[in-house]
C-alpha cells in the first residue's frame, strides 16, 4: 500500500516538473524576441489580443488591425472575442499566468485590479503619440501613480437623452437644453399621454449613470473626481441633492411600467419602448450605444423617427459629458506590441473605425467627417469637443461596489428607483457598501 | 488477508514487485487524474478561502492571508444571509415537491388511457438544458401581459369579471377634481343650479379618443340646468390647465353623474364636444363626477420576477422540468413491484388509499428516497435557472449559495478568496448527503 502512494506522488512530482519546465522556457521566448526585436524599425512577433468587442464591433477592430498588419508584415496579430465574459477570462488567464499580450476591457477597475497584482506592463512608452492625438482630460483616464497603464481605444458619450421625435411632436416639446426645461418637458409630455420616460432599471447601470450624470453637472468635476476614488464621503450633502433631483423625475408616473415595471426593463426593452412607431415612452436616457441596441429592427429613421439630445445641463454646464470607454492594456511588452499600441492610439487608426459607424474615437484628430451620420457626429463628437470629460464613475470603482449585478451600488439604486424619496438612507446605505468595498480593496 | 498473498510464491520479492508495479501502472491515470483534477483544487480552495482578494495565485496562493474573515462575511453581509435563506427554502421545498408530485404522476399514469403520450409530455422539459428552460420562464414570468405569458393568462381570466375602462390613463388637469382612479374623480367644491363644471381631463393618449371628437366647448349656463364639459386638456406645449383652448378636444362617451348628499340622482352622458347637460335642477349642493368604470386601469401584471415572488417562481419553473424524472424512476420502481402483493391487499378489503399508503408508498421507499436525495444534492448546488430567470433587479433576492460563490469570484468582483469560503461551506452543506448516498450505495452492493 505505501509503495502505491509512493509511486503515485513520484509520477505527480515528475509532471509537476515537466509542467514547470514548460511554463519556464515558454516565459523566456518573448522577452528573448524582444531583444532580438530591439533593432528599431521592422518589427516581427505574433501578438494575441482578448476583448470585449464582438460581431460588427469585432469585424471593425479587424479593420482597424489590418492597417497595422500591412504596415508590420512581420507581426502576425490575432483578436479573440471574449465578450461579455472577459474579466473572467482575464483572472483565470492571469491567475494562471498565462495572460494574453493585450486585452480590451470596459471596465477601467480591472486596470486597477490587475495593476495592484503586478501584471501589467505600463504603456508610458504611448505618452507622446497621447499628448498629440487625445484630448487632456481622456488621455489621463489611464493613469496610476502617474504611468499609463490602460489606453482609452473606444469611446462613449453616455451623456445622451434619445427620444421618439412623433411623441415631442405630439406633446408639442421643443428643444430641451436645461435641467428646468427636461423637468417641464416631462410634465407636458406626460399630459399629452405618453409616459414621459423609459428607464431600464433592471439593469443598475442605467440608474449609475443617470445618477453620475446629474451629479457631474450639480456637484461639479471636482467633485466627481473626489467621490470616484471615495476622498468624499456618499454621505455628503451633494450626494443627498443629486439624488434628490434624480428622485424629482423618477416617479411611477413619469416611468414607463410604473416603478416595478422599469425595475424590471431590461436596458435593450427600455430602448425598444421609445424607439417604436406606438411608444411606450417618449424618452430614454443613456449613452451613443441605445440605437445600436435596436440596430436591424429599429422601426424609425434617424432624425425624423428618432433624435437625440445632450444631457440637460444644470447651472453652467454646456459641453460636460460623462463617458465611458473600452481601454487597452498590457500584460506583455515587447516592439511589436509597442508599436501596435502606439498605432492604436492615433487618429489614423481610429478614422478607419469612426467611419464603419457605431464608434466614437477618443482622439481629438479624428474629423468629424469621419462618421457615417448626423446623429453620430452630433454625439461621438461631444466627446471632442468636451469641456469636460469625466469616465463613468461606478466604473471606476471597485467591482464589488461599483461593478456586480444585483449588489452594491446597481442594487442600492435599484432600491432608490423602488422609493426614491428616501436619499439621506440610499446615501448612508451607498457609504456603507463603498466603504466596505475599498477596505476590501486594499 | 495478506499474509498468504505475500507467501504464494516461492522466490518471494520480484514477483510481488512486478505485480504492485503492475497495479499501479493501472491506477496511475485514475489517480493522477483524481488527484491533478480533484483533491488538488479541493485543498487549493479551502487555503484560498483564507486570503483575501488580492491574494497571489501560485501552486499554492500566498499574500494577504485574512483568516476566517470571508467566513465571517459568509454570515454577515445580507446578500449571502439572503442566498443561505433562500437555499433552504429551496431544500425545504423543491426535492420534496418534485418527489411528490412524480409520485403521483407516476401512480395515475398507470391508470391512464394516453400514459405513454402523457409521459412523454412530462418527460420532455428534461430534453432542454436548464439555461434554456430559464430563458424560456423568464420570458413567461415578464410582466407586462403583452408580453409575459403567464400574466397574458391571468389577464385573460381577469378579464372576465372586469374590463379595463375607456380612459385608463387619465387623470385631472387640476385640483378642481378630486379623487383616484379607484373611486373616480369629482368636483372639489359643490356647486349650484345653473352654473357650469368643467371637468379637465389629461395624460389621455390621443389614440384613446374616438375619431368623433370635436373641440371642445364650454356648453352656455342655464338656470335651472347644470351643465359642463369633459375634455382632453392638453394642447401641443401643454396649454393653460383647466381652460378650454382651441385645439383642446371634447371626449365624448363620457359616463357623468350628477350627486346630491353622496346619492347619484341624474346620470348624463357627453356628447362629441364632450359638454353635457342635467336639466331640472334647483337649488345647490350639487357635484359632478365621472364613475372609476371610467378609469379602471387594465391588468398590469403579476410581477413574478419581482424581489417577492421571484423565488417560488423558479423553485416551480425548477418542479416543471423535474417532475418528468422523478415520474420515470419512480414509475418504474412502481412496475417491479409485485401484483400479488396489491391484489392480496385488495381481496382482504382495503380502499385503494389503503394500498397506496401501506403498500405502494413503503415498497417504493428506495426509490423515493434516490429520487430525494438526487434532487437534494441537485438543489444544493442549483445556478443556470436561477442566474437565467431572475433579473438583475433581484438577482440578489433570488440568489442561492451556488450563485453567490459564482458572483463572487467571476460575476465581476473576482474576489476568489470569498468565493472559495463559499464554496466551501456548500461542500460541508453536500458532505452529509453525500455520506447518506455512500452509504446506501454500500447497502446495496
Amino acid at each position: 500500500m505505501r509503495k502505491t502512494w509512493v509511486g503515485v506522488f513520484a509520477l505527480v512530482a515528475l509532471v509537476a516538473v515537466v509542467a514547470g519546465c514548460g511554463a519556464k522556457s515558454a516565459s523566456k521566448s518573448p522577452s528573448a524576441s524582444g531583444v532580438a526585436g530591439a533593432q528599431k524599425t521592422k518589427v516581427s512577433g505574433s501578438i494575441q489580443i482578448v476583448g470585449v468587442w464582438t460581431g460588427a464591433e469585432q469585424s471593425a477592430f479587424n479593420a482597424v488591425l489590418d492597417g497595422f498588419r500591412k504596415a508590420n508584415p512581420g507581426v502576425k496579430v490575432t483578436y479573440k472575442s471574449t465578450g461579455d465574459n472577459t474579466p473572467t477570462v482575464l483572472a483565470t488567464a492571469v491567475a494562471g499566468g498565462n495572460p494574453p499580450d493585450l486585452a480590451s476591457v470596459s471596465q477601467p477597475g480591472l486596470v486597477s485590479d490587475f495593476q495592484k497584482k503586478g501584471a501589467l506592463k505600463n504603456l508610458d512608452y504611448a505618452k507622446a503619440v497621447l499628448s498629440s492625438q487625445y484630448p487632456t482630460d481622456i488621455a489621463n483616464i489611464g493613469k496610476i501613480n502617474g504611468h499609463i497603464y490602460g489606453l482609452l481605444i473606444k469611446g462613449a458619450n453616455k451623456s445622451t437623452v434619445w427620444y421618439n421625435a412623433a411623441a415631442f411632436k405630439n406633446a408639442g416639446v421643443g428643444k430641451i437644453t436645461t435641467w428646468p426645461e427636461f423637468v417641464k418637458a416631462i410634465g407636458t409630455i406626460k399630459s399629452s399621454g405618453t409616459t414621459p420616460l423609459s428607464i431600464g432599471g433592471a439593469d443598475g447601470w442605467t440608474l449609475t449613470d443617470l445618477f453620475e450624470n446629474i451629479y457631474l453637472r450639480q456637484a461639479g468635476p471636482t467633485k466627481y473626481d473626489l467621490l470616484s476614488q471615495h476622498k468624499l464621503k456618499w454621505t455628503d450633502g451633494s450626494v443627498i441633492r443629486a439624488l434628490n433631483t434624480m428622485g424629482d423625475i423618477l416617479k411611477s408616473a413619469n416611468m414607463a411600467g410604473g416603478t416595478s415595471g422599469a425595475l424590471q426593463t431590461d436596458f435593450p426593452t427600455s430602448v425598444s419602448n421609445v424607439f417604436s412607431k406606438s411608444p411606450k415612452a417618449a424618452m430614454v436616457i443613456e449613452g451613443d450605444f441605445v440605437p445600436g441596441v435596436v440596430a436591424g429592427k429599429n422601426p424609425l429613421k434617424a432624425v425624423s423617427g428618432y433624435n437625440v439630445f445632450p444631457f440637460p445641463q444644470i447651472g453652467n454646464t454646456a459641453n460636460y459629458v460623462e463617458g465611458g470607454g473600452d481601454e487597452l492594456m498590457a500584460f506583455k511588452d515587447t516592439p511589436a506590441i509597442r508599436a501596435l499600441v502606439k498605432y492604436l492610439a492615433t487618429g489614423k487608426a481610429q478614422t478607419i473605425w469612426a467611419k464603419r459607424g457605431g464608434y466614437t474615437a477618443p482622439a481629438k484628430t479624428v474629423p468629424p467627417s469621419a462618421y457615417p451620420d448626423a446623429i453620430t457626429r452630433t454625439v461621438a463628437g461631444a466627446v471632442g469637443r468636451a469641456k469636460v470629460f469625466k469616465f463613468d464613475m461606478s466604473d471606476l470603482q471597485p467591482a464589488s461596489f461599483g461593478g456586480t449585478v444585483g449588489q452594491g451600488e446597481f442594487k442600492i439604486f435599484q432600491d432608490f428607483l423602488k422609493n426614491p424619496n428616501n436619499s439621506k438612507k440610499i446615501a448612508g446605505q451607498l457609504e456603507a457598501a463603498a466603504a466596505k468595498a475599498y477596505k476590501a480593496g486594499k | 488477508m495478506e499474509p498468504p498473498v505475500a507467501a504464494a510464491p516461492p522466490s518471494g520479492e520480484p514477483g510481488v514487485l512486478r505485480r504492485n508495479a503492475v497495479a499501479l501502472g493501472f491506477l496511475a491515470p485514475a489517480a493522477i487524474l483524481l488527484l491533478v483534477m480533484i483533491v488538488y483544487p479541493t485543498i487549493y480552495t479551502i487555503i484560498r478561502s483564507f486570503f483575501g482578494k488580492n491574494a497571489h495565485e501560485g501552486f499554492l496562493p500566498h499574500g494577504s492571508w485574512v483568516g476566517i474573515d470571508n467566513y465571517k462575511a459568509l454570515f454577515t453581509t445580507n446578500i449571502l444571509v439572503t442566498a443561505i435563506k433562500n437555499s433552504a427554502i429551496w431544500i425545504a421545498v423543491a426535492p420534496a415537491a418534485v418527489t411528490a408530485i412524480g409520485l403521483i404522476f407516476a401512480v395515475l399514469t398507470e391508470r391512464i388511457r394516453w400514459a405513454v403520450a402523457f409521459k412523454t409530455v412530462v418527460f420532455m422539459p428534461m430534453a432542454i438544458s436548464l439555461f434554456a428552460t430559464g430563458v424560456i420562464w423568464h420570458l413567461m414570468y415578464i410582466k407586462d401581459p403583452g408580453q409575459g405569458a403567464v400574466n397574458a393568462g391571468v389577464g385573460a381570466v381577469k378579464a372576465w369579471f372586469s374590463s379595463p375602462g375607456a380612459l385608463s390613463n387619465a387623470a385631472p388637469s387640476t385640483a378642481v377634481l378630486t379623487g383616484s382612479p379607484q373611486t373616480g374623480y369629482v368636483l372639489h367644491k359643490p356647486i349650484a343650479a345653473g352654473s357650469t363644471a368643467l371637468m379637465g381631463l389629461t395624460a389621455i393618449p390621443p389614440t384613446d379618443l374616438s375619431s368623433a371628437a370635436k373641440q371642445a366647448v364650454v356648453p352656455q349656463a342655464k338656470s335651472g340646468s347644470i351643465t359642463g364639459v369633459v375634455w382632453r386638456d392638453f394642447k401641443p406645449g401643454g396649454g393653460v390647465p383647466g381652460k378650454v383652448e382651441q385645439g383642446e378636444l371634447g371626449i365624448p362617451g363620457v359616463h357623468v353623474k350628477l350627486i346630491q348628499n353622496g346619492k347619484t340622482v341624474q346620470s348624463a352622458t357627453t356628447g362629441d364636444d364632450g359638454s353635457f347637460t342635467f336639466d331640472n335642477v334647483s337649488g345647490s349642493g350639487y357635484n359632478t363626477g365621472i364613475a372609476a368604470s371610467t378609469f379602471a386601469a387594465p391588468f398590469g401584471g403579476i410581477s413574478w420576477l419581482g424581489p417577492k415572488l421571484i423565488t417560488p417562481a423558479i423553485i416551480l419553473a425548477y418542479i416543471w422540468v423535474w417532475a418528468g424524472f422523478a415520474m420515470v424512476v419512480i414509475g418504474a420502481g412502481l412496475a417491479a413491484i409485485s401484483r400479488e402483493v396489491l391484489e392480496a391487499a385488495r381481496t382482504d378489503g382495503a380502499s385503494e388509499w389503503q394500498v397506496f399508503r401501506r403498500i405502494t408508498v413503503p415498497m417504493l421507499a428506495p426509490v423515493l428516497s434516490v429520487v430525494f436525495i438526487t434532487m437534494l444534492i441537485n438543489v444544493l448546488k442549483v445556478f443556470d435557472i436561477v442566474i437565467s430567470i431572475a433579473p438583475g433587479s433581484t438577482q440578489s433576492d433570488a440568489a442561492v449559495i451556488a450563485v453567490q460563490m459564482w458572483r463572487q469570484s467571476f460575476g465581476g468582483v473576482n474576489d476568489f478568496g470569498l468565493g472559495s469560503a463559499i464554496a466551501v461551506f456548500l461542500f460541508v452543506l453536500v458532505v452529509p448527503v453525500l455520506l447518506l448516498n455512500v452509504r446506501r450505495f454500500r447497502r446495496e452492493v
